[in-house]
């Protein structure tokens, strides 16, 4: 009994903050667009029946015919993919550095990782304009030293957006590689060195294949959020960053059509329940290889 | 036909396979090891004994490649070592965690340093067959370590660091992990396959007993100098000084001074009251030098009466009774409160034993039964 109860209270979290809410997105996705308040019709108010009756996949289907949707979703895919790639390679050596600095410095360097979060995500994402913008610090810096002639263009470019990506997401790569590295035995370092391995080597055969499950834990970590990212390519990229989240912020609020924009978010949570469940995957098989 | 002993350390012609030449190693201002030489010779089975802390683990690194020298040079096969990186020396380690991949399985693991050799598919092939049987293996080949025994493990790591045919096998506490009986067997199994092969092997272990079963000889460490090199026998037997006595076994120290009596025979002046004990030493003492007396417990005899032939007699009662099963030892308290420990065989059941606590009893020994020793 108190099993039930224990079970209980998580699905009655995932059932009231995520179900509920999924299930009212889905059939106002399934709505016409209306102006009144709320701006879709129909409503429970006409009664169960013309309810019912009067949700189609409409919106789903005009998705399918215009193609800024598509190239939305494709845009933001491969956005999220890149910048997950480019968060690995800056996000690695990081936590390598951490797994491998001095014991008594490693709450320290945690500590570093982690402050960004102490501020909000929007004024650092505006300090990122102040930095990459024609007047900003990077430019003026890059003049003053001489290795630029005249100022260079990022700030409202997809570039500005993987920077920002980049730098918002790197703790989230950073975390699970550190903990992985840093449960890695340092004697089988050793061992592969003293079998033959040059440290290269033993860095490709052992530490890599052994921080596996942290970088594919901090890919999805990335991936993730980086799909539906909003903020980040509104204020940091230009009219040339088609990212979806960008697209469902403007339908809902600038066009004022809920039932697009829903249906926009259904597709969206499809698209990133596969690699959820992956995720998922990953997490418990890990789990289990260590149990 | 009679096989030579095997002792090239007693051959002056014989060349070492390792020569440690005033080797020095400091972390910081802390000293690991202490001006140290020794040679070690080819097809040894070499132990380093010594408490936690003696840098027995630290020679050993040294030897591997993972620790720099920071005086004094080590040769392998004549070669000096210092500059050559671990995966360039002609050694390989058995971890003491083992060290196996655990992405990898048990073949993979063994096949590891051969891959790394660009050995030929056949090749390794061989060789790795070659390892499961000698380590009786072959039925886990396709597993992971995870999916073995301790046991099992154990013998992975020991097949692994033997697929490269090294010229030195470096254990670092290879069967500390195991439990009492199968690290007896193992103790066995690791000696056929040190013959099998005529590998160096150098083993660093605490566990004495370990070091006595394995080793043809026996390094006693301490504070990062060796305080002996010797054959298990003579540093059980003829311990060089008092540390290594008590390092070694049980042991009885008795302190006092030393007086010449007669052609390499010494009598032990040491409590008052008792009457001076009688030791043979080749070690010479000059009158009135301080001296300690060791005797092992299973050298000193307990009897009701005063033994007539014996050299050294004397009288107390029994304080405890240790029952080993198949010894006993007898803590005697002397009336100076000295314990001297004497052990017998349980020859007899236990209901017939002949003390009990509380009897007085006279313990003896001969004159050579102990090694006078003068630190």
């Amino acid at each position: 009994m108190q099993r039930v109860i224990l079970i209980a209270i998580p699905y009655a979290w995932l059932l009231a903050l995520f179900l509920i809410p999924f299930v009212i997105v889905f059939k106002i996705s399934l709505s016409d667009i209306a102006l009144a308040i709320p701006p879709y019709t129909p409503t429970l108010d006409d009664g169960v029946g013309p309810f019912f009756r009067a949700l189609d996949f409409e919106n789903f289907a005009f998705l399918m015919s215009d193609d800024l949707y598509w190239k939305a979703y494709l845009s933001s895919l491969r956005i999220a993919v890149i910048s997950t790639l480019l968060t690995l390679l800056v996000g690695y050596p990081v936590a390598y550095a951490m797994a491998r600095a001095p014991e008594e410095w490693r709450a320290t360097l945690m500590m570093l990782v982690i402050l960004p979060f102490w501020t909000s995500f929007l004024i650092r994402v505006y300090a990122w304009m102040g930095i990459l913008s024609q007047e900003g610090f990077l430019n003026q810096f890059l003049l003053w030293t001489g290795v630029i002639g005249e100022p260079l263009t990022i700030l409202n470019t997809t570039t500005a957006v993987y920077i920002g990506i980049v730098y918002t997401y790197v703790p989230f790569m950073i975390l699970p590689i550190y903990a992985a590295l840093d449960r890695l035995d340092g004697s089988l370092i050793e061992a592969a060195e003293d079998l033959g391995c040059s440290r290269l080597q033993a860095f490709w055969l052992v530490t890599v294949p052994l921080s596996k499950n942290g970088i594919i834990a901090g890919s999805f970590l990335v991936f993730i959020p980086a799909l539906g990212e909003f903020v980040i390519p509104s204020l940091l990229g230009g009219s040339g960053t088609l990212m979806i989240g960008k697209v469902l912020w403007e339908e809902f609020f600038n066009n004022r059509d809920w039932p697009v924009a829903s249906a926009v978010a259904v597709i969206l949570l499809l698209l990133l329940i596969v690699p959820i469940i992956l995720f998922q995957r990953n997490q418990q098989r890990q789990a289990e290889a260590e149990g | 036909m009679a096989e030579t002993v095997f002792a090239p350390w007693d051959d002056p012609a014989e060349k070492p396979l390792i020569r440690f030449r005033n080797v020095t190693k400091q972390f910081g201002s802390f000293t690991a090891i202490d001006d140290l030489t020794l040679d070690i010779f080819e097809r040894e089975f070499f132990a380093l004994l010594g408490p936690s802390g003696c840098g027995k683990t630290t020679m050993m690194r040294m030897l591997a490649g993972f620790e720099t020298i920071s005086g004094g040079t080590i040769e392998l096969a004549g070669q000096d070592i210092a500059a050559v990186p671990p995966n360039k020396r002609a050694v390989n380690m058995m971890f003491q965690s083992y060290a196996l991949f655990p992405h990898l399985s048990v073949y993979d693991n063994i096949a590891f340093g051969l891959r790394r050799d660009r050995k030929s598919r056949g090749e390794i092939d061989a060789r790795v067959a070659e390892m499961l049987k000698l380590t009786r293996l072959e039925k886990f080949a396709r597993r992971k370590p995870h999916q073995i025994s301790g046991g099992q493990r154990q013998r992975v790591a020991l097949a692994r660091s033997l697929a490269k045919a090294p010229k030195l096998l470096l254990l670092d506490e290879p069967l500390g992990a195991l439990d009492a009986k199968l690290r007896q067997a193992t103790q066995f199994e690791l000696m056929d396959i040190q013959e099998k092969t005529g590998t160096t092997f150098v083993i660093v272990t605490h566990d004495q007993e370990e070091a006595m079963t394995v080793a043809s000889r026996v390094a006693v460490m301490d504070e990062g100098r060796l305080m002996q090199v010797a054959t298990p026998e003579r540093i059980y037997e003829a311990p060089e000084s008092v540390y290594v006595a008590d390092f070694i076994g049980d042991v009885n120290i008795l302190t006092g001074t030393a007086q010449a009596s007669g052609e390499a025979q010494f009598r032990v002046i040491w409590d008052g009251e008792q009457t001076p004990l009688v030791a043979a030493s080749s070690r010479e003492f000059h009158d009135g030098q301080a001296c300690h007396l060791a005797v092992r417990p299973e050298k000193v005899s307990i009897s009701a009466e005063r033994p007539e032939a014996a050299e050294n007699a004397v009288q107390g009662k029994v304080l405890d009774i240790a029952y080993l099963g198949n010894l006993s030892t007898y803590h005697v308290e002397l009336p100076g409160g000295q314990i001297i420990k004497a052990q017998t065989a349980n020859t007899r059941r236990i209901s017939r034993r002949s003390f009990t606590w509380e009897d007085p009893v006279w313990v003896s020994w001969s004159a050579t039964a102990g090694v006078l020793l003068a630190e």
